[in-house]
């Protein structure tokens, strides 16, 4: 039930993208997006679908599940495409003699390929970067991003304290959700009415629920800080980590692949015009 | 060993200007691997005493020596809380982690010891409260009792000679309730940590060796449980009940029987009732 909810969109499997280093899954999920940006022909796209066909199939997550979290990119996609397609200045295509053309809408050569090529990048974009978040917990996440931003220490950027109010966050929201589900149920008893009524009446009936459920995070908060401080936490220095984050083969790999996927992209831009 | 010296803490949550004694004057010596309890009923000041052994509350008068150091020394603090560990009453609120072997590591980390030894120190610690099994799962799918051993698994992986529970069974079902209770004693019994038990339960405090009341921030009785409980009426005076055998035992005593009035577990009872009847 309400127990079972699954944090983020992890996918637990074991599979060599499973295993990598979360630091370098997400430099290459970087380099992924700037790459998919930087293909200009059919040929790059080509050579951008292999590698993502390839990486899923390697992740092992089934291929539907990448498809469901495309979904809500639909209406974006088509939204796009129409503009694009409509609103490209260029050579007006003819359909049986008939130059396509009505007022200000037209239908250009130019227009059709943007929105193609528009549509793609951003199927892929989703699609490479969902991957990510299927392949990595939300808490190794949090540690491959403070790990990536200790650099940024030194000019003041907290990156320790960053990671860690996250994961406070990710451990306490089945939490809340166990919380939010007993208050609504002891609303119901006393008679509150969460279904029925207009749009507005509906906000009403909930601020009887997050009132408690704001208090309580409070103190929850203020009861944590103290167990914190009495288990010796001072901040992220001097902190050793049970968990070392440590780059192994895969990583190296990992790094060949995504630089020879960069490379091949690259070349087709050079020698492939199409 | 802790030790406080005429403690005293004023303070008042309302009116931050107008201060209310919550703790007076209180002389108390924790001798290194006694099982401690301080019974109180709510607002007697036991939890505020707790929150004084490691620093947590510092004392308006007074001082509280921790093996000897002043917890108002700030430079000691971290060896102050290393030394004297506390477990709370919510389990959900004081977990960390989202999988229990991260968060039995907490303490252990922030202590930054090397993480070869905090693997030794996490594999130790959940042996030691029996959870080695549930290292991988998920801690909000676990049981109150089960959440509070993982708790007390983080404070013991910092090596601490003191763990003070305040209320740690107060949230926990009967099942859970003796869980916790056990591995209290275990510790105390094979490892020789002091505990200091913060309860309202009597039944947990025949447990321990010594017990310390309080009742309107002063001490009002430190003996051994035999003697505490047997003065049934002083405990009623004071809003405090007493375990229900000792109670049996008070009132067949009352009604004119001639039996002795420190019974404190059920076998003893048993044995006394039998002997008034032959």
């Amino acid at each position: 039930m309400i127990k079972d909810i699954t944090l983020g969109q992890f996918f637990p499997i074991d599979s060599p993208i499973h295993k990598m280093d979360p630091r370098v899954k997400i430099l290459a999920t970087i380099i992924y997006i700037f790459a998919v940006f930087f293909a200009k022909g059919y040929a790059g796209y080509i050579v951008v679908a292999l590698f993502t066909y390839v990486i899923i199939l390697m992740s092992k997550v089934p291929l539907k599940l990448i498809l469901k979290s495309l979904k809500p990119l639909v209406f974006l996609v088509i939204f796009t495409s129409l503009l694009n397609i409509f609103m490209t200045d260029g050579k007006i295509v003819t359909l049986f003699n008939i130059p396509l053309k009505l007022g200000f809408l037209k239908i250009t050569y130019e227009g059709l390929s943007i929105a193609v090529k528009m549509a793609l990048r951003l199927i892929f974009l989703v699609a490479g970067t969902s991957l990510l978040t299927f392949t990595t917990s939300p808490i190794v996440l949090t540690d491959g991003i403070e790990s990536l931003l200790s650099p940024f220490n030194k000019i003041g950027l907290p990156s320790h304290e960053l990671a860690m109010m996250m994961s406070i966050a990710i451990r306490f929201i089945p939490t809340l959700i166990e919380e939010t589900d007993k208050i609504m149920k002891a609303q119901k008893a006393r008679g509150a009415d969460f279904e029925s009524g207009n749009l507005i009446k509906r906000v009403k009936a909930l601020v009887p629920i997050l009132v408690p459920l704001f208090i309580s995070s409070f103190r929850r908060a203020d009861e944590l800080a103290v167990a914190m401080e009495a288990r010796c936490y001072k901040g992220g220095k001097g902190r050793t980590r049970l968990r070392e984050l440590k780059l192994s083969n895969i990583d190296f790999k990992a790094s060949l692949y995504m630089l020879l996927f960069v490379l091949s992209i690259v070349v087709t831009n050079i020698f492939v015009k199409v | 060993m802790i030790e406080t010296k005429n403690l005293t803490y004023s303070f008042d949550e309302e009116n931050p200007f107008e201060k209310k004694l919550i703790l007076n004057n209180i002389n108390l010596t924790v001798r290194d691997g006694e099982f401690l309890c301080v019974l109180g009923h709510n607002g007697s000041g036991k939890s505020t005493l707790a929150k004084h052994f490691n620093a947590i509350y510092l004392p308006s008068g007074g001082c509280v020596f921790v093996d000897g150091i002043d917890t108002k020394c700030e430079e000691k603090l971290w060896d102050i809380r290393q030394n004297t560990a506390m477990v709370f009453q919510n389990p959900d609120n004081q977990i960390v982690a989202t999988i229990v072997e991260e968060d039995v590591a907490f303490a252990a980390e922030n202590l930054g010891i090397d993480p070869k030894e905090i693997q030794q120190r996490v594999d130790w610690a959940l042996d030691a409260v029996g959870m080695s099994k549930f290292k991988n799962h998920a801690p909000h799918l676990l049981s109150g009792g089960q959440k509070q051993r993982i708790a007390i698994a983080g404070v013991i992986a910092m090596k601490p000679k003191t763990i003070v529970l305040d209320e740690p069974t107060a949230m926990l079902d009967p099942k859970g309730r003796k869980e916790v209770l056990k591995t209290i004693t275990k510790l105390n019994k094979e490892y020789g940590i002091t505990i200091i038990l913060i309860t309202h339960n009597m039944d947990e405090a025949t447990l321990a060796d010594r017990i310390v009341v309080i009742d309107s921030g002063e001490i009002v009785l430190d003996d051994i449980p035999k003697n505490v409980f047997s003065d049934v009426e002083k405990m009623k005076s004071l809003g405090l009940d007493t375990p229900q055998v000792t109670e049996i035992a008070y009132r067949l005593k009352k009604a004119g029987y001639n039996i002795k009035s420190d019974i404190l577990d059920v076998e003893d009872c048993v044995e006394e009732i039998l002997k008034l009847c032959q």
